[in-house]
């Protein structure tokens, strides 16, 4: 057989893949995103914990900070405080998304689409204004006010509530995801075999939904107690983390005792992400290739039941809303409820007036822009790219991160990172750039994974054809990644210009006097008083958000009916 | 076509070796395939019959080893500079470009002019008989037609050799026993080198020149599809080509086995000395039924313990020595009508000493 007479060497030597001009090119871009993500997170959260072990002359001082800090019962009170509106929020929010989930998933109730859309509108709003509404309905001159029996809105209790209206959609969101993917033969099996509609319920729904609903319960905790506006606005007295960096920083400009408080909110947060995502790892595809989807059949008891409760959460997200929208244009609360629109006046009470909502619209159009440019070319190169393991692995742990760092967090370390004398990337500090930098990291880590999954779908082997028929990646990367990705691109886009123009927490420390944002006019103006004009500016955030989202509903049906005909049979 | 000592290996691969971790998927693998050649990489999940390709392809660089294309040496290129089409079983085509579009994809990166991508297009498009659906979106065809553009589109740039990684498996029956017509008449005329990638035997039968089966990691034979079903080189091949008998027997002296209280002639190595624990294999249509003369050898008597209709031939469980059934047995229709074959019955049975074959036991068989 042997034709040629190449001598065969002993041992056969060992191979090493030569790289193309291509993987080379992708190495350098995972380089550069490496880069990007040390500067933007890595560097800024380590200057954060540098700086809690020093005292105000820049000293090292050990754990002084941090034993001060346990030992003040004032300040360790807030740990607690902020593990128990977190639990509770939790648990409030997951039944009530649950049922609102199961409802719109599984059960054949009418206006379904008008209800996802209700429950979604929190979303659209800065976290602070069903505080805000609170305040209109229980507050000190709430109308409202009695049905407390003398109990105050000021506390735990509102801050709880205010919590359950913010996090709701996001429960929801999960769920409803989880609660989608059904095996309909798991039930017909069930069925077959006699088992009670209880007894499915338990063996069959629950445990589908399981992670689901371990994934939302950690989503929820993270995201109360890392949240700021609330707190601020209705919390009183009631001292939470978040409200206690803000007060070291802003208020006693002890950037030292902040920077420990920002360090104990972290421990929470990153716990729950850990948590999370170990208890992901574990989830294997329910839904198999071969399943069969599950259509609910009409129930009439059981649909009308849900169809009541979700009228009532329902009526419940958009009462707080419209209260909200009624207080924006009202005269003067409670005395003269004639309309007005001098609330939007936003120079009356504020120095910067519309301004700050142009900032915010300036901000969120390049955050939104530029992140979704670098996350979608991110996980492009993560995704795409052969070999260089280390590098990849790398990246993938930087880009996961920042959904464990709290806004106020980053906020902070960003002070002290682009305030540090050395730092060459100083110029940036009280910019508008530096509010875009933040924002696009701190929405970093689900864009992300919107982008990944995107990706992963696409067929593993187009850039192996492309490689085939000698077609540089880059031309495959325009001509059929971005095109096959375009909705979850504009999901990206979306998703971060809603996220950057409803955000306080992530930029309540960065912004100067020419940058203020909307959402932080919302927290002044409370401060100062104006409520009306604050619910006013929220408003024209959930506005913003809303017609943007619109946009996006209808560009999306468009693309569906031009671009993506492919998509079509 | 086959090997031949005149003409060069138009691909020789050398002691090939791939470990993803600690795990072998390839091991010391060594092979030549010659120009024109048509060969399968036959074998089950996870043999390393995929890996072996993907490293030809460049696709996954093994970890040891070297490869020659063309009397170049090509083992360590990235596949962008290696000369092949390839196909996958996902068809990998762009779903929102056009069939034309996918067809010319690397045409139009070669700078060509554009009626000329069109001719060879169209000339692509009519040789793989989709002449009328340039215009179309992959999804809007079946996916038998799909992997037809995804073979045109591999054979754009007329590469040197067509890697086919399981391209049927994902078809329905009647559509693949179409489409391996096709594959084969189109190989034929284009007479390019062609690797198919494929777990499905009756594939790599009725279309490879050669097949090349693999287990473990490791090459088990390499032969034409005659070769590998009549005399298989190990009892792996003749378990997982064709069905076969395994009768457990020990050697009784030279040319001589004994399989239970029968003594059978059958064509022994010399590496198995008396009294070594060998497996018989023998495929169900070899076992003899008719014209049995008393000087035939290895006859002896079985009862026919269960019988399955199969349509063109029933397949007959035998029982020999007294025993459960040990042995299956194809018989035409004709045989069972004329010999009255029915459950129960004992008659007269022999396996030809050429169709046996004899393989040293290994505890994994069957």
């Amino acid at each position: 057989m042997t034709a040629t007479a190449l001598p065969t060497p002993a041992v056969a030597p060992a191979a090493r893949a030569r790289i193309d001009r291509d993987d080379l090119l992708m190495r350098i871009g995972i380089c550069v995103l490496i880069a990007w993500l040390i500067v933007t997170m890595a560097l800024p959260l380590w200057t954060l914990l540098s700086k809690s072990f020093q005292n105000q002359h820049g000293e090292f001082i050990g754990l002084a900070n941090y034993i001060r800090y346990f030992s003040t019962p004032a300040l360790f009170q807030s740990v607690w405080n902020s593990l128990y509106v977190a639990i509770t929020s939790t648990v409030i929010v997951l039944p009530l998304a649950f049922v609102y989930a199961y409802a719109l998933t599984r059960s054949c109730m009418p206006l379904k689409g008008l209800f996802q859309a209700l429950a979604l509108i929190p979303i659209l709003a800065p976290s602070l204004l069903p505080a805000i509404s609170l305040i209109y309905l229980f507050g000190n001159q709430g109308f409202l006010k009695d049905l407390l029996l003398g109990g105050s809105i000021y506390g735990a209790g509102g801050i709880i509530v205010s919590q359950v209206f913010y996090c709701f959609p996001v429960a929801l969101m999960i769920l409803v995801a989880a609660l989608s993917t059904a095996d309909a033969r798991l039930y017909e099996a069930a069925d077959a075999l006699g088992a009670s509609k209880t007894r499915v319920f338990f063996t069959v729904t629950l445990p589908g939904a399981k992670y689901g609903v371990i994934s939302a319960g950690f989503v929820v905790f993270t995201l109360v107690i890392t949240d700021f506006g609330i707190a601020k606005v209705i919390g009183g007295r009631f001292n939470v983390l978040a409200t206690d960096i803000y007060k070291q920083v802003i208020g006693q400009q002890n950037f030292e005792m902040g920077a420990v408080v920002g360090m104990i909110l972290l421990i929470p947060a990153v716990v729950a992400f850990a948590a999370d995502r170990i208890i992901q790892r574990r989830q294997v595809a329910l839904l198999s290739a071969r399943a069969v989807p599950l259509l609910p059949k009409p129930d009439t008891r059981r649909d009308t039941a849900l169809f009541v409760l979700c009228a009532v959460i329902g009526g419940l997200i958009f009462g707080i809303l419209a209260m909200s929208a009624w207080a924006s244009v009202i005269m003067r609360w409670p005395y003269n409820l004639s309309l007005t629109l001098k609330n939007y006046a936003f120079g009356d009470f504020d120095t910067n007036g519309w301004d700050a909502y142009w900032n915010s619209v300036l901000m969120a159009a390049w955050t939104a822009v530029i992140g979704t440019v670098i996350v979608f070319a991110g996980a492009w190169l993560l995704e795409k790219s052969r070999g260089f393991a280390v590098g990849r692995g790398v990246a993938q742990l930087l880009a996961m991160l920042p959904m464990a760092v709290p806004g106020l967090v980053l906020g902070l370390a960003y002070i002290f990172f682009f305030n540090a004398k050395w730092n060459p990337l100083g110029f940036l500090y009280a910019t508008l750039a530096i509010l875009v930098i933040n924002s696009v990291t701190h929405f970093y880590t689900v864009s992300h994974l919107t982008a990944t999954t995107a990706l992963k779908q696409m067929d593993p082997e187009f850039e192996a054809v492309s490689a085939s028929l000698k077609v540089s990646l880059w031309r495959t990367f325009a001509r059929v990644s971005v095109p096959v990705c375009l909705p979850a691109i504009l999901d990206i886009t979306i998703y971060l210009f809603v996220n950057a123009m409803t955000t306080v927490s992530a930029v309540i420390f960065l912004y100067s006097t020419d940058t203020k944002l909307a959402s932080v006019t919302i927290v002044n103006m409370d401060e100062a008083g104006f409520t009306a004009a604050a619910a006013a500016m929220a408003m024209t955030i959930v506005a913003t958000s809303a017609a943007v989202k619109i946009g996006h509903v209808l560009l999306t049906h468009r693309l569906e009916r031009t671009t993506q005909a492919w998509r079509r049979r | 076509m086959t090997g031949s000592g005149a003409t060069a290996p138009y691909l020789r691969i050398e002691r090939l070796t791939k470990l993803f971790g600690n795990f072998a998927a390839l091991k010391d693998i060594s092979l030549e395939i010659f120009p024109g050649e048509f060969v399968c990489f036959l074998g089950p999940s996870g043999c390393g019959k995929t890996t072996l390709l993907r490293a030809i392809a460049g696709l996954d660089i093994q970890t040891s080893g070297r490869i020659f294309q063309g009397g170049k040496e090509v083992s360590n290129l990235p596949s962008s500079q290696r000369d092949f089409g390839i196909v996958f079983q996902s068809y990998a085509l762009f779903p929102n470009l056009t069939v034309s579009a996918n067809v010319g994809y690397g045409l139009v990166s070669r700078g060509m002019a554009r009626v000329e991508i069109e001719t060879r297009v169209n000339d692509l498009l009519r040789l793989v008989g989709l002449p009328e659906s340039g215009r179309k979106y992959p999804a809007q065809l079946s996916g038998g037609q799909q992997q037809r553009v995804a073979l045109a589109r591999a054979l754009a740039l007329s590469p040197g050799m067509l890697l086919l990684d399981e391209p049927l498996s994902a078809l329905d029956a009647r559509v693949r026993a179409h489409l391996r017509v096709e594959i084969r008449r189109l190989h034929q005329r284009l007479a390019i080198t062609t690797i198919m990638v494929t777990h499905d035997q009756e594939e790599a039968l009725t279309m490879a020149d050669r097949i090349v089966v693999m287990n473990h990691g490791v090459i088990e034979q390499v032969g034409t599809p005659t070769e590998v079903y009549r005399r298989p080189a190990s009892a792996f091949v003749a378990d997982f080509v064709g069905t076969t008998n395994f009768l457990p027997a020990i050697v009784a002296g030279p040319g001589h086995v004994r399989f239970g209280a029968i003594n059978l002639a059958c064509d022994l190595d010399v590496q198995f000395g008396p009294g070594k624990d060998v497996t018989l294999a023998i495929r169900p249509e070899d076992v003899v039924v008719r014209n049995i003369a008393p000087s035939t050898p290895n006859t002896f008597t079985a009862r026919v313990a269960e019988i399955e209709f199969l349509g063109s031939f029933c397949r007959v469980g035998l029982a020999v020595n007294g025993g459960d059934p040990a042995l299956l047995a194809d018989f035409s229709i004709n045989a069972v009508r004329d010999l009255g074959i029915a459950e129960g019955k004992e008659m007269p049975i022999a396996l030809p000493p050429d169709r046996l074959r004899v393989f040293p036991r290994q505890s994994s068989l069957p």
